[in-house]
């Protein structure tokens, strides 16, 4: 069921299976049958950890989602709430509970708090009087959720905002909690390194929790050689460009949820002989999207040009395949045929589904609409014309294009440009308020405090630096056969991944003129391991290096560094692991502010 | 060594042994006479009340605690009431049971822990008699009163008295009584006279033991066993009766030809016992009775105490100590004369190994062909085991390593475990440390509680010796032995905070599991704050020091840490409980040198209070901040007027905060504001809320071109933006007329490719075509094609020479087309040539 979080060089099965385990333990802590009160952000996140199927086990006959008034009705012992620590989420529960024990007195209450119980929250309940009511009050630790066999994330969609526009550390306290889970799993991480503030105050955490927990040393052999901690924010401009992968454009077009994909369901219809195409279903077709996958496993990660070259030698393999039942001649053979059938069949609806999504993204890939904004895009990461107000911004702000679409563009000028002129900035935002409305100053203050939109303060403008020294535009980049990571954005390379690759060879010595111009500090700490656990390397066999992306990572981001893990003489793998799995829309989104009008 | 069964006494198929567990260091002048005496069982304290009924004020009784080997650890004069009986917890405390029914609770040093009352009314009756026992909820006490009424307690750390039912006929105290717990349900067996009966929560039954007929006379001493499954009764006629405890049965009927009442009857077996026995003691004589039938009489000098345990019966005397039990099996083969068993042939072999004589071999290979010596390997090891003299230990376990080298698959575990258990056992037998536990008692006891007794008992460097040398986990062992040492330390009274911290952190220093706050609570609970904020400070979690500091009232502190540690529930509970506790000016100072805090509180407020929230930031001065608050209120309001207030107020925070950009953004909005409202109400439209664009859009598509027109001028809409928005207003109204007016009002600002698509859109080919000519000429062949015009586009195309562009029209070419395609043919090649 989740064998594919194994296959990677680190088995994040393991990760898994703790979790499970502890999600058990406190199941049948409520002996009888139960109810589980849902806080609605928890449940695509626990997919990934727990079916119904094991839930049921324990008994657990019914599922709601929490919203205030009574709950439903059901005969279970017990009701069970999953909530994230939130304030406003104690309200509903405190309203749940007291309009329920009018009408049973004999149900038992618990709250599972994901990922940390909190004080705050207890004493709020406390406040409205029902903390009595609960038998178990108890923490679910789930920092970091495996999504994918070198893919953790922590799934926290604010962490960005909270951390550079609220100065609210939360997330970043969770993550190095999560990050002391995974050592306590796979050892101690003896060499860490970072860049940003955020990275810097995790990497504070994380030491001074292992001083709390010394002695408790534990005594696994490291798996991981390097934890390398990135902060969103050194890098502003990659999640802002347009994913060119497979995977970064079904993200980008469609959105993937915690691993499923919903997609229109025309092109998915069945079609069987003799059935009239009248009844096409309605419903979104949804598809899970991982390394479980053979072919997207393949095809994921490659530049979506070469998708279709890769799907159609995948449907010669399999037809080939299903040729061969002509050539079985021997029962034997025959047998060995029909074993094998299954798999090719699931190959089969695999090619089908694939192959439907890429017309699906092709149909869009090749609008002229696509075409521009991308050259667009280019045109700022390779520095033509930054500082003056865009003309293809400035015609899709008249027709009115989706607010998202103008705000990654005039924000990835900004960046592009270490900031706009005041004149270029005064006008788009006079542009975006006057054409979306004057609410959206809210937004723009947001977009200006957190940095991706700023008024150009010195003439000069680090951007054309760095993006020599580091090579973030390549003109050639090889869309079909990579040799270098470019290939994610056709021609871009992903400024956090190339900084991930100088660290591995030669090393940040190497540039360290162009890291000072990022911000936040830069530092490298060890943590001892003890005696006897000092990994002795096989010949040949590669470093593993965990690299944390804090504020949110992207598809194509991904991608590059998979690139990375296979090139031959790379002599590093990566496993990664973020707050969120972003893309520019919903980036940008979570940092939009829209106060919603009373209609008079 | 040689003479190992000279203390055996044989009864029935087993011995008996008397075993010396000490001289006893205590010097008792006046002996154990006239003393209220209990000992706890496990080797446990012993308690000493000299003359407990003397009441003069100016010679009170003196209460004196001795360990097991009868060292002195507290003596005090006992200034309470009179006490009716002494008895010990399971935690080792110490109960003295006053005759008005209340029952003083101290712990091992004599220091009062507390007290409660076994109920109001025997005040007035007083209590007659008393029995601490021990029941699976805890240690309860059982009383009788002068009014003949049983009241329990089951366990006295929560206390629920029950008083049990009238016994009928009883006039003051019963002739015997005990307590017994069977199945979960604390009884009380008391006999009166000739009757016999069991008392329970609700009834009081009449009940014999079987085989005990009225002729036996009445029962006059009962007791029962260490696990209350065997009862044994003494009748005035000398009889003793025994069997299971339910009753439903008997073992033996025993006649002792005494007929006095015993002082003290005691059970003495061991699990898998053989020959169970009673031991009864009068005043020069104890007399060791067995189920078989078999007596073995011991004289004694001098009053003693009998202590039951769970595999025999200690016997103090105002001298020594003595240890009393059935010889375990294993010794029995070991030692008894003549043995042949395997573990008494490998003892002989090693004996003569050790003597160098040949002998070794022939006693070995006899074990050997017997296949027996894994199994006198065992027998050595456990009988070993059971021996309290180190000598016969050592020889018995040389015996078993000697055998172990002739054996390959022996497995050693057995062996080193009973090894390491003896040296701590005779460790803690020292008579300075004085716990004379058995190999079983230790065993059913477990380490665990063996290293808590000697904490509580501050035998800390032993403890941790004991730790270190079993190589227990630290955070079981060590680490929870120095957390009790240093909670006992912070309270030593003498000593300054300075000196404590010191000689705390200087034992403790980063031991893992060791708590600094934890201890610094303890010190805080003695009432040294000042010690516990020493300590808090060697805590490395700085989460842990917070919830302290908060019940010291450091709530400074308490941030500062609560920051440290990073845990934003925790700063939030902090800032919780300053804010409940400071006026709103300290607060909010407070918070402003904790950035971090500031901005938590900062957050809470805006989901739960944001009047606060404006507040804050009128205290900072931080004008951008007050203006976006406004403008997200102003959304709040429902009145426009309400709603132009709060924008007003935005346009002086923004002008404070030298925004101009956003004052005059705000300052337009207000003027839209107006004018949606003025327009709605002349012409019924519903604009107010509209953004600037759809305003005029709306505007458009009513046909009030004018005041569209009017808002474009006054809110300086760039031209491009207006001419789209006007184009596609026209044409989706199919204003063709209109449309073509406005595009010769001026020079297109976006051209007039746009309007060719634009018609093009809406199916009007004959409107598209009348811009074609008017657009630029980059754009002709487009405009042209757009229009589906090809001749058009060639003509364009072909003037231009430009090579992509007559591809463009030659890929729209069809093969109907032929005069076209060769055209164009030849112009690209015409191009191409150049």
């Amino acid at each position: 069921m989740a064998a594919h979080l194994s296959y990677g060089r680190v088995n994040l099965n393991i990760l898994r299976e703790a979790v499970r385990r502890e999600l058990r333990e406190f199941l049948d802590k409520c002996a009888g049958t139960k109810a589980i009160v849902w806080d609605e952000y928890l449940t695509g996140p626990f997919g990934l950890i727990a079916q119904y199927s094991l839930l049921k086990e324990h008994e657990v006959e019914k599922m709601f989602t929490l919203k205030s008034g009574r709950l439903p009705a059901a005969d279970v012992k017990n009701i069970i709430f999953f909530v994230r620590p939130k304030l406003e989420l104690m309200d509903i529960i405190a309203e749940n509970v007291f309009s329920e024990d009018k009408l049973h007195s004999s149900r038992d209450f618990h709250i599972l708090f994901v990922p940390r119980r909190s004080m705050l929250c207890e004493q709020r309940l406390k406040e409205q009087g029902v903390l009595g009511s609960f038998v178990n009050i108890e923490e679910y630790i789930l920092d970091l959720i495996p999504f994918d066999g070198d893919l953790l994330s922590m799934e926290y969609e604010s962490a960005f905002r909270e951390c550079y526009l609220e100065n609210d550390q939360t997330s970043l306290y969770h993550t190095a909690k999560g990050l002391m889970t995974l050592q306590a799993l796979y050892g101690t991480i003896p060499q860490i390194y970072g860049k940003g503030e955020c990275a810097r105050h995790v990497a504070n955490m994380m030491l001074r929790m292992k001083r709390e927990f010394a002695g408790s040393q534990n005594q696994i052999l490291p798996v991981f050689d390097t934890l390398l901690l990135l902060d969103r924010n050194i890098d502003l401009l990659t999640p802002l460009a347009t994913q060119l992968t497979y995977e970064g454009l079904i993200d980008e077009i469609y959105g993937i949820n915690n691993g499923y994909v919903k997609l229109p369901p025309e092109k998915f219809a069945q079609k069987k002989q003799g059935e009239s195409s009248k009844d096409l279903p309605t419903d979104p077709k949804k598809l899970q999207l991982n390394s479980a996958e053979e072919l997207y496993a393949e095809i994921r990660d490659k530049n979506f040009n070469a998708v279709g070259a890769a799907l159609s030698k995948k449907a010669k393999i399999i037809s080939a395949a299903f040729e061969e039942r002509h050539n079985a001649k021997t029962v034997g053979e025959i047998k060995q045929f029909v074993s094998q059938l299954p798999h090719m069949q699931a190959a089969r609806t695999s090619l089908a589904n694939h192959t439907s999504v890429a017309e699906l993204i092709k149909d869009i890939t090749t609008s002229e609409a696509f075409f521009d904004n991308l050259t667009v895009q280019q045109e700022f990461m390779t520095g033509v014309d930054t500082d003056k107000v865009n003309t293809y911004i400035e015609d899709c702000i008249a027709q009115k294009d989706p607010l998202i679409k103008i705000l990654r563009l005039v924000c990835m000028q900004s960046v592009c440009n270490n900031g706009l002129k005041q004149k270029v900035l005064d006008y788009y935002k006079r542009e975006i308020l006057q054409t979306y409305g004057f609410e959206h100053i809210l937004t723009l203050n947001n977009l200006e405090k957190s940095g991706l939109l700023k008024l150009q303060t010195s003439s000069r403008n680090n951007y054309p630096t760095i993006r020599k020294t580091l090579k973030l535009w390549m003109e050639d980049a090889n869309e079909q056969n990579p040799n270098d990571i470019s290939y994610v954005y056709s021609g871009y390379a992903p400024l956090s991944i190339r900084l991930t690759q100088f660290l591995a060879r030669p090393g940040w010595r190497s540039i360290e003129e162009v890291l000072k111009m990022l911000p936040g500090p830069l530092f490298e700490e060890r943590q001892q391991l003890p005696a006897g656990l000092h990994k002795k390397r096989q010949q040949g066999e590669n470093r593993i290096t965990l690299v944390f992306f804090l504020g949110g990572v992207t598809y194509a981001e991904i991608a590059a560094l998979r690139f990375l893990s296979q090139m031959e003489d790379g002599g590093m793998e990566y496993v990664i692991a973020t707050t969120k799995l972003i893309n520019g829309t919903t980036w940008i989104k979570s940092l939009m502010d829209k106060p919603k009008p009373k209609t008079p | 060594m040689s003479l190992m069964t000279a203390n055996w006494n044989p009864l029935g198929e087993a011995f008996y042994r008397k075993t010396e567990l000490y001289e006893m260091s205590w010097n008792l002048r006046e002996g154990l006479k006239d003393s209220l005496l209990s000992a706890a069982p496990y080797g446990g304290p012993i308690a000493v009340l000299r003359e407990p009924h003397r009441r003069s004020p100016r010679s009170r009784p003196q209460l004196e605690i001795y360990s097991a080997s009868g060292v002195s650890i507290a003596s005090f004069p006992w200034k309470s009431g009179p006490v009716i009986h002494l008895g010990w917890t399971v935690t080792d405390e110490l109960l003295c049971v006053q005759e008005d029914g209340s029952v003083l609770i101290y712990d091992l040093f004599g220091s009062f822990k507390r007290h409660f009352s076994m109920g109001q009314e025997v005040v007035q009756s007083q209590v007659l008699e008393a029995k601490v026992f021990h029941s699976p909820y805890g240690t309860g006490v059982a009383i009788v009163t002068g009014s003949s009424r049983f009241t329990l307690a089951t366990n006295i750390d929560d206390l629920k008295l029950r008083r049990l039912p009238e016994v009928p006929g009883l006039q003051g105290k019963p002739s015997s009584w005990l307590v017994l717990t069977q199945d979960r349900q604390t009884k009380v067996l008391l006999s009166n006279g000739p009757e016999f009966f069991i008392l329970d929560n609700t009834s009081c039954t009449s009940v014999c033991p079987p085989g005990l007929g009225p002729h036996y006379g009445n029962i006059i001493h009962m007791c029962v066993s260490f696990n209350y499954k065997y009862l044994s009764v003494f009748t005035d006629s000398g009889h003793l009766w025994t069997g299971p405890s339910h009753l439903q049965d008997s073992l033996s009927l025993v006649d002792t030809k005494k007929t006095s009442r015993p002082e003290q009857m005691v059970w003495c077996r061991r699990p898998k016992s053989q020959e169970p026995a009673v031991i009864l003691m009068w005043d020069h004589l104890l007399l060791v009775v067995g189920v078989c039938g078999e007596t073995i009489q011991f004289p004694v000098d001098d009053p003693c105490a009998l202590v039951g345990e769970l595999d025999g019966v200690r016997i103090i005397s105002s001298t020594h100590q003595d240890f009393l039990q059935e010889v375990p099996l294993v010794c029995q083969d070991m030692f008894k004369i003549a043995s042949m068993a395997p573990g008494a042939l490998l003892l002989e072999a090693h004996r003569e190994y050790q003597k160098s004589s040949q002998k070794a071999d022939e006693y070995l290979r006899e074990i050997k062909e017997q296949r027996m010596l894994g199994e006198a390997v065992i027998q050595c090891v456990e009988a070993a085991a059971h021996e309290y003299d180190t000598s016969t230990q050592k020889a018995l376990l040389r015996a078993a390593s000697f055998g172990k080298c002739f054996l390959t698959d022996q497995s050693p575990d057995q062996f080193v475990e009973t090894c390491r258990e003896l040296r701590v056992l005779n460790a803690v037998r020292e008579a300075s440390v004085g716990l004379p536990l058995t190999h079983a008692q230790f065993k059913q006891m477990t380490l665990q509680v063996l290293i808590d007794r000697l904490v509580y008992r501050q035998f800390y460097p032993l403890a941790i010796e004991i730790c270190r040398y079993l190589k227990i986990p630290d955070y079981q062992g060590v680490s929870c032995v120095l957390k009790h040492w240093a909670s006992r330390k912070v309270q030593q009274k003498d000593l300054s905070d300075e000196a404590i911290a010191h000689a705390v952190c200087s034992k403790v220093g980063d031991t893992p599991g060791v708590s600094y706050a934890q201890i610094a609570a303890k010190a805080y609970e003695c009432g040294r704050s000042e010690l516990a904020i020493k300590l808090l400070d060697f805590e490395a979690r700085s989460g842990d020091q917070v919830p302290l500091l908060l019940r010291m009232k450091r709530s400074h502190l308490a941030l500062t840490k609560a920051v440290e540690s990073g845990d934003t529930d925790q700063i939030y509970t902090v800032v919780t409980v300053l804010k409940n506790e400071m006026n709103r000016g300290d607060f909010f100072m407070t918070l402003r040198n904790q950035p971090v805090a500031l901005s938590l509180y900062r957050q809470f407020c805006k989901l739960q209070e944001l009047e606060t929230l404006k507040d804050l930031y009128n205290q900072d001065d931080d004008h951008q901040e007050l203006a976006n608050y406004y403008i997200a209120a102003s959304y709040r309001e429902k009145r426009l007027e309400t709603r132009l207030s709060q924008l007003q107020n935005a346009v002086d925070e923004f002008n404070r905060a030298k925004n101009d950009f956003s004052a005059k953004a705000t300052e337009d909005e207000m003027r839209l504001l107006r004018l949606q409202r003025k327009l709605d109400d002349e012409k019924g439209l519903r604009l107010l809320g509209l953004s600037l664009q759809d305003t005029m859009e709306t505007l458009l598509s009513s046909g009030l071109h004018k005041q569209a027109d009017q808002i474009y001028r006054d809110f300086k809409v760039p031209d491009k933006r207006y001419w789209w928005l006007k184009l596609k207003s026209l044409a989706e109204k199919s204003e063709w007329e209109e449309l073509e007016k406005f595009s010769k009002s001026k020079k297109s600002p976006i051209g007039y490719l746009a309007f060719v698509e634009v018609c093009m859109k809406h199916n009007n080919t004959f409107e598209a075509k009348k811009y074609v000519s008017r657009v630029t000429a980059e754009q002709k062949v487009k405009s042209h094609l757009a229009v589906g015009d090809l001749e058009g586009a060639a003509e364009a195309a072909i003037e231009r020479r430009n090579d992509a562009e007559i591809g463009a029209v030659l890929s729209r070419c069809s093969t109907t087309d032929r005069l076209l395609i060769d055209r164009l043919n030849r112009a690209r090649a015409a191009t191409q040539r150049k």
